[in-house]
């Protein structure tokens, strides 16, 4: 059966240095999924073999059906955007930004805008509440604007999948639940179908449908939040020992540090 | 409809009335003073001085100002966004470097002699050769490395620039004295078939650079990004270099080196109208000439009836507004 998005046997990266094997797995349309794991474990090079930064070695990925890796670039960029986690900040304005997501619907010698465009990103600026920042400069906003501003050009694309890589990194806890509750809103609201790199796992366990760990190129687990977010399975991929519990209001997975010196303590 | 369109539009035509005036003011400027009024009568009476100076040599200059100022200003502009740095321009990239190189070999070995298009020909193919050099040297494991090749650039030039000391050091006076000149550039090219082909190949490389216009935008967002745009920038950035590189080597080829109008002109475009390629292109072209136009005007009055070498007055006039206008402007200058 052909899945909304499916990745068969895939592997990339960089062979001699690092590779990324074996990876299977699917995803329904409007799932929100989180990938999480260990630094170095594979994910931005996941993320670099979805979006064809990286060609892959071996496998293959579908989006309804059809092969990532024969889609065109313009084709992909109309299927598949990406939001990095470093948001290129220049002096152009929001506005200008944002349209440029509309580069990949662009005629051969289309030189304006157009008014469709113009509408299309509006919608977005609107929907990311961030309407009226437009005229303000990339530079000028702050790190949890800029991040909304790349979600707004993502989004003005109008993808099938969009790949988050770190949203929330470098966030205060305001805009970190700002920004996942509104891509959760859109996954829901629009269909929109949401592949996140996180690296705080009480807000992957919160928001995501469910969750793919990482661990040394490799997939550990995969499955609902709380089936994976569980002690044993944590200590092994990440080497620390936690303690994990559910929210008592939204029954999600929470997992709880605990230092060296309580450790000893306890034991 | 949308005000961005509009005051583009506004600046374009500001930008074809100030051509305008210089070209005026270039043509009626010199040792033979020429006013408007005087034009219809000049033009019915073809034996004149007046007719001779205009059509022999202002008129040729004219046009060479105009495709050398708007050719150097677009491939920096060009160079600026493909390195999405704005210190690039054809000298830094040792394009310029090259050329004369080339030349001072020809001068040298006494090549010039055989014909007018000598000269020309050599310094074009010093411009391209250090293009493939610099390209090639900055091959890594088959990727193009955008940081590495501006690297390569500086280094090449600085090797061109000693090999051409070597030449001028073992050179008769002669060929020195000749590519001293050569090297300090001048719009005084007689030969009508250069001018004309170095005006129809900058018009020429202007068109061609339209077409690269959104993908020299998305580039501002990076090369990865502008490849999640949907971009294909390992074939569109070696396109790009090579319009650039085309359109220094015309530029290099007839007028000799003349520096800084790649480097301040789409600068100062930039500040006035932002970074939107689309108007950029076309008005750093535009302000590019105009510099030249009145540069060159400057060039052959200031010390009449000798000439200073045109790079005198570009580096001088060009780095001064530069500085002015840096040091005064409060907006956060930035070239993406």
């Amino acid at each position: 059966m052909n899945q909304f998005f499916q990745i068969n046997d895939f592997s990339c990266g960089y062979p001699g240095k690092f590779v990324l094997e074996d990876i299977n797995f699917e995803i329904k349309k409007g799932d929100f999924v989180g990938i999480i794991g260990p630094n170095g474990s594979g994910k931005t090079t996941l993320f670099k073999g979805i979006s064809g930064e990286l060609n892959a070695l071996s496998g293959s990925s579908k989006l309804k059906g059809e092969f990532i890796q024969n889609m065109s670039l313009k084709e992909r960029a109309q299927n598949l955007a990406v939001v990095t986690q470093n948001i290129e900040v220049g002096s152009m304005t929001v506005e200008e930004y944002v349209l440029m997501g509309r580069i990949p619907y662009r005629k051969q010698f289309q030189f304006f805008e157009t008014k469709k465009d113009f509408q299309i990103a509006e919608k977005y600026l609107d929907l990311t509440g961030i309407t009226g920042l437009k005229d303000k400069y990339m530079n000028a906003l702050s790190g949890g604007e800029q991040q909304l501003a790349g979600i707004a050009r993502a989004l003005t694309q109008e993808p099938e999948l969009l790949l988050l890589d770190e949203p929330t990194s470098h966030l205060d806890i305001t805009h970190q639940v700002q920004i996942l509750n509104l891509i959760r809103r859109l996954s829901q609201q629009l269909g929109l179908t949401v592949l996140m790199i996180i690296h705080d796992l009480n807000l992957a366990g919160e928001y995501c449908d469910s969750l793919i760990m990482l661990e040394n190129g490799r997939i550990h687990k995969k499955g609902l939040a709380k089936e994976v977010l569980n002690y044993a399975d944590i200590e092994a991929v990440y080497d620390t020992v936690v303690i994990t519990r559910t929210n008592p209001v939204s029954g999600k997975p929470v997992v709880f540090l605990v230092s060296e010196e309580t450790f000893k303590k306890e034991n | 409809m949308q005000k961005k369109y509009i005051k583009w539009m506004l600046f374009l035509v500001a930008l074809f009335v100030l051509l305008i005036i210089s070209i005026v003011i270039s043509l009626s400027s010199g040792e033979v003073k020429i006013t408007l009024a005087q034009l219809p009568e000049i033009f019915s009476n073809k034996d004149s001085i007046e007719f001779t100076v205009l059509t022999k040599i202002r008129i040729p200059r004219l046009f060479l100002a105009i495709s050398v100022g708007g050719a150097l200003s677009l491939s920096g502009a060009i160079l600026q966004g493909i390195y999405r740095n704005p210190l690039v321009e054809p000298y830094t990239l040792g394009i310029s470097g090259g050329a004369a190189l080339g030349v001072a070999i020809a001068i040298v070995f006494g090549f010039q002699a055989a014909s007018f298009a000598v000269l020309p020909l050599f310094g074009f193919a010093g411009a391209i050769i250090t293009l493939f050099l610099v390209y090639f040297l900055s091959l890594k494991k088959g990727a193009l490395s955008i940081n590495s090749m501006l690297l390569i650039g500086v280094m090449v030039s600085f090797v061109a620039s000693s090999a051409m000391m070597f030449l001028m050091s073992i050179s008769t006076p002669d060929n020195l004295q000749s590519i001293v000149f050569w090297v300090m550039g001048s719009l005084d090219e007689s030969n009508n078939l250069l001018v004309r082909t170095a005006f129809y190949s900058s018009i020429a490389g202007l068109f061609l650079s339209y077409f690269f216009a959104q993908t020299l935008n998305a580039l501002r967002l990076g090369e990865i990004k502008a490849k999640h745009l949907g971009i294909n920038t390992k074939v569109t950035v070696k396109l790009l270099f090579v319009v650039a590189s085309l359109l220094t080597g015309i530029a290099v080829s007839v007028a000799g080196v003349i520096g800084f109008v790649g480097l301040v002109i789409p600068h100062l475009i930039r500040l006035i109208i932002g970074n939107d390629y689309r108007i950029l292109i076309g008005s750093s072209f535009l302000g590019g000439a105009i510099f030249l136009i009145l540069s060159d005007t400057v060039a052959r009055t200031i010390i009449s009836p000798n000439e200073l070498p045109i790079g005198v007055i570009t580096g001088f006039v060009g780095g001064l507004v530069f500085i002015v206008v840096l040091s005064r402007s409060k907006s956060n200058f930035k070239l993406n």
